[in-house]
């Protein structure tokens, strides 16, 4: 891998670094709409200052959702791999104009449901297009309808992630051509063994949206049928989690390792993990209705057991992340038992928004497994213990290690240098603070029973007992936690919007952002690892033993039925 | 393919707490403790619910179905459980007690606050959910799935009085 030493990316592949800016530009605007949603809810439903109106509430929370987790987390994969595929393959993606075009077409999409969404705090109608809203959440359960744009511009957005995906394979195959003998670098390895799964996992929600919903909202068929689509939405719904975490991983095998000063241990067993990520994500959506009545029992104790199996991946990132970071710190002079972490640039905002995001991963895996657990979820399921586990894993773990990842890259695109250096360093430990208070705060209030995505924080007719410290004080840890998060999201951007100005020109020749090869290369792996389309096969067929036997039954006796017609929020 | 002592022992000990994991859920599962949802409470017409024998004025609220077993049928719709909202839920303790429900428009969740009774309310599916109370006292219900702008308002009651205390007569 020949990347010039003191090469720029931008100056290597300007179309790319355009196409990764313009990504990346989006989705920071993204996180920052989610992030004053955020701040906001927060606050509200603790009853600490309450500028909206309950029945607003879900309007927010709707905006907060979709941009946090479908706009933010997937503008951050299609970033990163835009960037990673072509550094490691070494050419360029070669087709500027299908690249640029997919970037507009996803970017239509965001608009239009950002339209629908906003036009929830529009009350009535709106001249021609009736009643403008789509206070759905991200979930967008039938039946409770949104306008139909939102169902457009979410399904345009797939879309240009499909058409994403097909750009990076087509440079996979121009570069087999003419390496045939070669293994696939690691890092393209990962770009395309995730988009192979999430094109298989959102099949489920394509076909939602473009033959159920989007109809239906139309006013052309006249019912769906709620299970169906709600199963539908989940078998993408939970491959998205493990989509959502794969930029992060990508950071951690191949990124992090270069920042702690130290380099990969294992890159076979990298292809391990996400060959297993591949085969195991797909089939396990299940687990998201373990509360549903009208799917057997049967399937919930398969999905179960599956789900567990991919605590493996995870565990053996958590090995390789800890590894390469005591190896780094070593090489960087560190000693002892634990007294190897001192020697870590703690200082780098790039490596501790990376170095917190695994801490975070690791506190989320362990409320993950409660969840996974079919018998404990029946006390946590549609708790604040929910968005407790979530805003660990894709709202910390991915969110913070794209915050590095984003400080690092940041030269690399632009050729200038970052600003307001010192808010850049204690703005991931912003949010690490932040987090702390608002995720164990929500954990606790969530084994109190205090439900999720609700406007208010008490009940009229009976009152909530926490099992682990009492409820005001849970409160104000929710909300001083969600102003630290609030206020580190604006710190990250205003650095970001002060680099783009005012950040001074870079020097390549005194930087070297190369990524070292790993201790133990692709050359020690079988070949077969290598082989995408066995594994993509076997893929498949896992989906469809998983989800053939509910769908066919449910779709025999009538796709529409039991059918529910459409009700507004 | 060369992989590191520490990792191979990293490796056995994963596999060993994943097994242990799915172990414990199964015994969890399958030993004492809660039914859990299955789909053996069949399917309804969202739209005719209130002509069905469960679902009608009739039908909805607690019924005597053995000695000691009582049924009770709720139906959710948008902000209310019906009964549970405008009037309580009451049932006795030490007593075999199935819940069947469903809902008339969107999604909604039925969870007994502090309980394992948590489930979601599908409109076209007839949820069913077997428990027993121990421990008499008053318990909330809470709606805890999103079901419109006034989600927030939708709870209710559930009242569980001691066995010798219940008259079925009531019911
Ligand atoms: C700026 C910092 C943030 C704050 C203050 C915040 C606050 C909150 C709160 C309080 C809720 C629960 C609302 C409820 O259930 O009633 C919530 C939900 C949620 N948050 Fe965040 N959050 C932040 C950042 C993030 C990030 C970075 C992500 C993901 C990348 C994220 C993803 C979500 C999602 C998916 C939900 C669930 C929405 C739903 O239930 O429909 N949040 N957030
Ligand atoms: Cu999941
Ligand atoms: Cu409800």
């Amino acid at each position: 891998m020949a990347t010039g030493q003191n090469e720029l990316f931008k100056d290597k592949f300007p179309t790319e670094a355009k196409a990764v800016r313009r990504i990346f530009v989006v989705g920071v605007i993204t996180l920052g709409i989610g992030a004053i949603m955020g701040v906001l809810q927060v606050l509200h439903r603790t009853d600490k200052l309450r500028i909206i109106s309950s029945g607003d509430y879900y309007t927010y929370l709707t905006i907060h959702g979709v941009n946090m987790v479908i706009f933010w987390a997937i503008l951050a994969i299609l970033g990163t791999f835009t960037w990673a595929v072509p550094r490691s393959l070494d050419r360029s993606l070669g087709n500027p104009k299908f690249t640029c075009g997919w970037i507009r077409l996803g970017l239509i999409g965001i608009i239009l449901a950002e339209i629908a969404m906003f036009a929830g705090f529009i009350k009535g109608d709106v001249p021609i297009l009736g009643n403008m809203q789509a206070d759905v959440l991200y979930t967008f359960y039938a039946p409770l309808k949104a306008h139909p744009i939102f169902y457009i511009g979410l399904a345009l957005y797939v879309i240009a992630s499909w058409l994403a995906g097909f750009d990076y394979f087509t440079a996979l195959w121009d570069w087999k051509k003419d390496n045939p003998d070669e293994r696939i670098p690691l890092q393209t390895f990962i770009a395309v063994t995730t988009m192979m799964f999430w094109q298989l996992a959102s099949l489920g929600i394509a076909i939602e949206v473009l033959f159920f919903l989007l109809p239906w909202s139309l006013g052309i068929i006249p019912q769906v049928d709620p299970l169906l689509t709600r199963t539908l939405f989940w078998m993408t719904g939970h491959p998205i989690v493990y989509f959502w975490l794969m930029p992060a991983y990508l950071a951690w095998y191949t990124v992090l390792p270069k920042l702690s000063g130290g380099r990969l241990f294992s890159d076979p067993l990298a292809r391990v993990v996400f060959i297993l990520f591949l085969l195991l994500s797909s089939p396990v959506g299940f687990h998201h209705q373990y509360m549903d009545p009208g799917v057997p029992n049967g399937f919930k104790y398969v999905v179960m057991s599956n789900t567990m199996f991919l605590l493996l991946p995870s565990l053996l990132t958590a090995f390789t992340a800890v590894a390469s970071m005591e190896h780094g710190a070593r090489q960087r002079g560190g000693t002892g038992r634990l007294g190897w972490l001192k020697a870590l640039p703690w200082e780098k905002p790039q490596f501790s928004a990376m170095a917190f995001a695994g801490l975070f991963f690791a506190a989320g895996g362990f409320s993950g497994m409660v969840n996974a657990a079919l018998n404990l979820n029946y006390l946590v399921h549609n708790t604040l213990w929910v968005p407790g586990h979530f805003h660990l894993t894709v709202g910390s773990a991915v969110t913070l290690t794209m915050m590095g990842l984003i400080y690092w890259l940041f030269p690399q695109l632009t050729g200038k240098d970052l600003s307001l250096k010192g808010l850049a360093m204690v703005q991931p430990y912003l949010w690490f603070i932040g987090m702390t208070f608002m995720s164990n705060a929500m954990h606790r209030a969530g084994l109190a029973g205090v439900p999720r995505r609700t406007a208010e924080p008490t009940y009229r007719l009976f009152d909530f007992h926490a099992v682990l410290g009492n409820m005001s004080e849970i409160r104000w840890q929710l909300a001083i936690g969600g102003v630290f998060l609030f206020i580190s999201a604006f710190a990250f951007i205003a650095v970001l919007v002060a680099s783009v100005f005012a950040g001074s020109r870079i020097d390549a020749a005194q930087h070297d952002f190369t990524i070292p090869e790993p201790l133990s290369g692709p050359e020690d792996g079988p070949l077969i690892l290598d082989n995408l389309k066995l594994w993509g096969a076997i893929a498949v067929v896992l989906v469809l033993l998983a989800y053939g036997v509910p769908l066919m039954s449910w779709v025999t006796d009538g796709p529409l039925q039991p059918g529910a017609i459409p009700v507004r929020p | 393919m060369d992989i590191h002592k520490y990792e191979k022992i990293w490796l056995a000990v994963a596999l060993v707490f994943i097994v242990g994991l799915v172990a414990t859920v199964t015994y969890g599962a399958l030993g004492p403790g809660i039914k859990m949802v299955s789909d053996n409470g069949g399917t309804i017409s969202p739209a005719n619910v209130t002509q069905s024998e469960r679902f009608s004025a009739q039908g909805r609220g607690v019924h005597k179905v053995g000695p000691n077993h009582y049924e009770v049928n709720v139906l959710a719709r948008q902000f209310l459980f019906m009964p549970g909202t405008t009037q309580p839920i009451t049932v006795p303790t030490d007593s075999k007690i199935t819940f069947y429900y469903t809902s008339a428009d969107v999604i909604h969740g039925f969870e007994i606050v502090g309980t394992n009774v948590n489930t979601m309310v599908i409109p076209g599916q007839v949820g069913k959910m077997t428990t027993r109370f121990e421990e008499p006292g008053e318990y909330g219900i809470i709606c805890n799935e999103y079901c419109g702008s006034g989600h927030h308002t939708m709870e209710g009651k559930l009242n569980v009085v001691p066995k010798s205390e219940f008259n079925a007569s009531e019911v």
